[in-house]
């Protein structure tokens, strides 16, 4: 029963903070709202069963991306109001769309036969395993190099990133490695014969200046 | 383990409206890039609610190993995303991805 109620409520709240998200006037609102949304999806998850996946829900969605989502938002200056003109307009069409889809989806759920299918790697009783142990068993054994793939997917995505908004500005001194090392004696020092009381002209070049 | 009183059935309709949902979001918001990147990843949480529900109708761990490469998945791109609006805005003063034509012919 408790589990009935835990389940309406969670499903309840995600789907009225999913219309939140997509209705809100400001795009600060929907980002709070998508944190509501993905607290309760992970409540959902934890009714299946799936602590783990529950738990990294919310550390990645929450902790990693809707933070992301709240910088860009807030830092970028928009008029957003403007960006809601042709809200009304597309909003027959939307509904169309998400009507005809939502009505196949529910009917794909109910013409779903209960396929008999063969566990490949099936749950462990909870009571001898823990659902993060019987994970790292299927995750780091059959499905190694998925894993080792999904990690070089973050790492192009991080590169790709900080590739993409880095940005040279033009008052600023970096540093040219290239300059540095082709650097030679030759090129700054120089002997010079001295004679006594008569002193050297300085060349008024900049010192260590590589550019 | 699905629990007693409920059945696959009740989690793939959640997660059919919710992906309705994010599919309504992209739609109505033609104009606002980062409601619609929102909207993209409330169909990911519907897909990956799909993974565990069935993960644990079938008894079959599969399904959440594969939640965690959705989710890989869809940090990446909102990575991805959000870098390439910073520079968009940057460059056009504006957000309107409906007018981005620059690259037409």
């Amino acid at each position: 029963m408790i589990i009935q109620i835990a389940f309406y409520l969670f499903s309840t709240v995600l789907l009225l903070a999913a219309v939140g998200v997509v209705f809100a006037r400001n795009p600060v609102h929907s980002v709070l709202l998508l944190i509501l949304c993905f607290f309760n999806a992970a409540g959902l998850f934890l009714l299946l069963g799936a602590e783990f996946l529950a738990l990294i829900m919310v550390i990645v969605y929450v902790g990693a991306v809707a933070v992301l989502f709240l910088f860009v938002v807030m830092m970028l200056d928009v008029n957003f109001a403007q960006l809601r003109a042709g809200f009304i307009k597309m909003l027959p069409v939307g509904l169309a769309v998400g009507g005809v889809l939502l009505a196949q989806l529910i009917f794909v759920i109910h013409a779903w036969p209960h396929l008999l299918a063969l566990p490949h790697a099936p749950i462990p009783n909870p009571a001898n395993v823990t659902n993060t142990a019987a994970l790292g068993q299927v995750l780091y054994t059959n499905y190694f190099y998925v894993f080792q793939m999904s990690g070089l997917v973050l790492l192009v995505a991080m590169i790709g990133a900080i590739v993409l908004t880095q940005r040279h500005r033009g008052d600023t001194r970096r540093q040219s490695v290239a300059a540095q090392t082709q650097r030679t004696a030759a090129d700054t020092v120089e002997m010079m014969q001295v004679a006594v009381g008569a002193g050297v002209d300085i060349p008024t070049t900049n010192m260590g200046d590589s550019k | 383990m699905i629990p007693a009183n409920l059945s696959v059935e009740h989690f793939l309709i959640v997660a059919a409206a919710l992906f309705t949902l994010g599919v309504l979001g992209v739609f109505i918001n033609r104009k606002n890039i980062i409601v619609i990147l929102m909207a993209i990843e409330m169909m990911l949480l519907a897909v990956n609610l799909n993974f565990v529900a069935f993960s644990a109708q079938l008894h079959d761990l599969v399904g959440q190993v594969f939640v965690m490469f959705t989710l890989t998945v869809a940090a990446a791109e909102a990575a991805i995303g959000l870098a390439i609006l910073v520079i968009y805005f940057r460059r056009l003063g504006n957000i309107e991805v409906a007018e981005a034509s620059q690259m037409k012919g």
